[in-house]
């Protein structure tokens, strides 16, 4: 009798008792006590656990890595004066490594393992599209996406998914206006992600940059092997088209890797550049890191570079900005206070605006409407959008100017819709100053 | 007789695993449709490589072919499950023909090359034509459980018996495969091709063979993973993916099917076993290459414990190993235990790779082995 290819009883008895010892710590339950009840899935009378997924490492995690740790900060401080009526806000961020496949497996662990009360700020375009589906089937709150993409707006389909950052269309339109308005009869190139993030920035642009203008379209692959030479090729093709001005929707990573080889290539146009890519220390930093150099040759490269923002500029100093450097000395003060550290912050406060108003024992649903029912201009320079038919969150921004590494204010706060024919308007709503507790 | 008793224990398997399926929590069905899944792929990865002697760091590739032809005959042709899965596989085994053909005039080195390339430039059909591949962001898809199963039945379990019942399938047919006079023609192949040729079996046939059957197995585990996550994305069949299922295959036991188990098991859920090892152990969220550093501390154990994989391991442990010295495979030049031949030499018929016809020839199954081998002599020899 020949042994070697039987099916041996051992690793499927092995299977079945993994299997079985699995099952026995599966399920949780929870008490209640006094007022504060065990009112839905992840929420005690002493917590709500939140979920989401952040890329950690890999390509996109430039940067981005800080802000789960900046929401966490925020978190923290409002547990440390008093929590959400009393309740502490747990949150537990996975690294999915900017990989749909990961996201998938690991917003199930939250949702069906980890029972999370709501999924909250689940970072990136092609990683979320790929959960949000499952998210809504199983009914849990989808706050405030981290990602600008016009498709966390389907109310219909979707109804349990939120977007919070100005979405690219309406980015584009912003950056377009400017363009339009400011190189009149210069040549335009754009310089863009090959996906959502980057189509939607363009269709944006489209609607307001004359077609006649625009001399060259490149496309980048944000999984390419080899980005540098990816890069590289759409560098030269952006130069031989003599693009006066580029505008780019590119994640930190590539925006870096584009300005080193404009370098190489002795091309220097005018950037216009969306807030992603824009935070000056990220990109001074990976050009830093990339370019093997130190000291100012990071920010010298990216001087000039034509951005917006949709929230406080860092090197104002208003109420917002003074809670969070407060908030970030105190919880984080090994990470950089960044533009990513201030989105991070700024995304946790919305969601605790949302979560007061979603009432003292909430269900899912109850955070859901409270998103419908709208919320107050808090911490964005411009209000938001939501309502039952419109999930989009903050709606316009100023544009602005990177200056020795800082983003300096060039004009009044614009806002737009997303449509073809909305116009850019200049807001002049004065943004109310942060409350002095910290907490909404 | 053979196919009995293999039938047999998978029957008995699957009682017990749809057993233990209900009573699991929705996650960890999950989890069970993902291992039984990566078990397929992995199962016919160790075929390809521990029983024919070949290699490939390409498998991914194979899964991603099975994973999109699922998600395109889901999403446009609505064809039935069963069926979509049989699709999957053929067209992943036209692929591995193709490959096979290339791979069948390439050895070692360069056979890992060319497999490897396959798997770099396969995802980035899925850019080139986004209107169909949905590009970085894949395809998403739904499927639903049976009418027959009511309305609450989980999708959860449902997806993990279709998956743990295709795996148990699958595993069968192999496992009579491999006693088959095709299984014993590998194996002669693998220990000396040279003298697999002089005894007159045809290399080349058997080679893309063996590349088709393992195809089909990669495509048939892609396509039960879309099922399970109902979604694919090009980053779902990265390179990784493609080393990890021959991480999985050493670490399991290199030719042993029941090693695929423990190789699927482990790929599936160590790494979020450590994850939560270390968010639970203090590990802030910025030291996100915890895991990552576990799951090699894991490879390193395991292959100085278990030279001969996990199933050689057990095996051992069992006093199950045979005794010879034979049961090596050569891959990169280096000669690798095979997992269901851990234990130190006894009898010394041989080593197999000296031997003319086989490693089955070692050991007390001499004469059966050799009389298959000259059955298969003949047979090709008359040709």
């Amino acid at each position: 009798m020949n042994r070697s290819h039987r099916l041996g009883f051992a690793p499927l008895a092995a299977l079945a008792a993994v299997a079985m010892l699995v099952a026995a710590c599966g399920s949780n339950s929870s008490s209640s006590s006094g007022a504060l009840q065990a009112s839905a899935p992840g929420v005690t009378a002493k917590t709500i656990t939140v979920g989401s997924t952040q890329p950690l490492t890999g390509i996109a995690a430039p940067g981005y890595d800080e802000i789960a740790p900046a929401s966490n900060a925020y978190f923290q401080y409002v547990n440390a004066h008093g929590g959400v009526y009393g309740r502490k806000i747990v949150y537990k961020y996975l690294n999915d490594q900017y990989n749909s496949s990961i996201t998938t497996t690991d917003v199930r662990q939250l949702i069906l393992q980890d029972h999370v009360f709501a999924i909250f700020n689940g970072l990136g375009t092609p990683t979320h599209l790929a959960v949000a589906p499952f998210i809504n089937a199983e009914k849990v709150p989808d706050l405030f996406v981290a990602s600008g993409c016009a498709c966390w707006n389907a109310t219909s389909s979707w109804p349990q998914t939120f977007g919070w950052q100005l979405n690219y269309i309406r980015e584009g339109k912003i950056l377009g206006s400017y363009i339009a308005a400011n190189f009149k009869g210069k040549k335009i190139a754009f310089f863009y992600q090959d996906d959502e993030f980057g189509l939607d920035g363009v269709k944006g642009l489209s609607e307001e940059i004359p077609a006649s203008q625009v001399v060259a379209k490149e496309p980048y692959n944000v999984a390419a092997a080899n980005p540098a030479a990816e890069v590289g090729t759409l560098a030269a093709a952006l130069k031989a088209s003599g693009a006066q001005v580029v505008v780019t929707f590119a994640v930190p990573a590539f925006m870096a890797i584009l300005r080193l080889s404009d370098l190489g290539l002795g091309y220097n146009p005018t950037i216009v550049s969306s807030s992603v890519g824009s935070d000056p220390q990220t990109l001074a930093g990976l050009l830093n890191t990339f370019a093997k150099k130190s000291g100012s040759f990071g920010t010298s490269l990216i001087q000039g570079i034509i951005t917006d923002s949709y929230l406080p500029s860092l090197g104002g100093n208003d109420s917002w900005i003074q809670l969070f450097t407060k908030i970030h000395n105190q919880y984080i003060p090994k990470l950089p206070l960044d533009g990513n550290v201030l989105y991070g912050m700024s995304v946790g406060y919305t969601f605790v605006q949302a979560l007061l108003k979603a009432g003292r024992n909430p269900t899912r649903q109850d955070l859901v409407n409270a998103v419908n029912g709208g919320l107050p201009q808090g911490v964005s320079v411009a209000p938001y959008a939501y309502s039952s038919g419109d999930h989009d969150g903050i709606t316009g921004a100023f544009m602005a100017e990177i200056k020795n590494g800082v983003i300096s204010p060039l004009g009044p706060v614009q806002v737009t819709d997303t449509t073809a024919t909305g116009a850019v308007t200049a807001d002049n709503t004065a943004q109310p100053p942060a409350p002095t507790s910290g907490i909404p | 007789m053979t196919l009995a008793k293999h039938a047999g224990i998978a029957i008995l398997a699957a009682v017990v695993l749809l057993a233990v399926t209900s009573k699991l929590d929705s996650f960890r069905q999950y989890q069970l449709a993902q291992v039984a899944a990566t078990v397929i792929a992995v199962a016919g990865l160790t075929v390809l490589i521990g029983i024919s002697g070949q290699i490939s760091i390409g498998h991914g590739a194979f899964m991603f072919i099975g994973g999109y032809s699922t998600a395109l005959l889901v999403m446009h042709l609505n064809w039935p499950l069963a069926l979509v899965i049989v699709a999957s596989a053929i067209v992943a085994g036209v692929a591995g023909a193709i490959m096979g053909v290339a791979a069948a005039r390439l050895r070692g080195p360069y056979l890992a090359g060319a497999t490897l390339m396959l798997a770099v430039a396969l995802p980035a059909v899925a850019f080139q034509w986004q209107g169909v591949f949905g590009g970085d962001q894949g395809l998403n898809f739904t499927v639903s459980t049976p009418g027959f199963l009511g309305a609450n039945f989980q999708l959860t379990e449902w997806q993990a018996w279709v998956c743990c019942v295709s795996a148990l399938i699958v595993l069968v047919l192999l496992a009579n495969l491999l006693r088959s006079r095709v299984g014993r023609n590998w194996q002669a192949l693998r220990d000396n091709e040279t003298a697999a040729a002089l005894a007159g079996l045809n290399v080349a046939n058997l080679r893309v063979r063996a590349f088709i059957v393992s195809a089909a197995c990669a495509g048939v585990g892609g396509s039960l993973l879309a099922m399970t996550m109902l979604n694919v994305t090009p980053g779902a069949f990265t390179l990784a993916l493609s080393i990890q299922l021959l991480t999985a295959v050493v670490l399991g036991g290199l030719g042993s099917l029941a090693g695929a188990i423990w190789g699927g098991i482990i790929l599936v859920l160590v790494p979020p076993f450590l994850t939560n090892f270390a968010g639970s152990h203090g590990f802030s969220a910025g030291s996100a290459s915890v895991p990552i550093v576990g799951y090699g501390l894991v490879l390193i154990v395991v292959m100085l414990v278990f030279p001969a994989g996990i199933q050689g391991g057990v095996r051992r442990l069992l006093g199950l190993a045979r005794p010879t010295s034979a049961g090596q495979v050569s891959v990169f030049g280096r000669r690798w235990q095979l997992a269901w031949k851990s234990a130190g030499s006894r009898s010394g018929v041989g080593d197999a790779a000296d031997n003319a016809v086989g490693s089955e020839a070692a050991g007390n199954h001499t004469a059966a082995s050799e009389a298959a081998a000259q059955d298969g002599l003949t047979e090709e020899g008359t040709r």
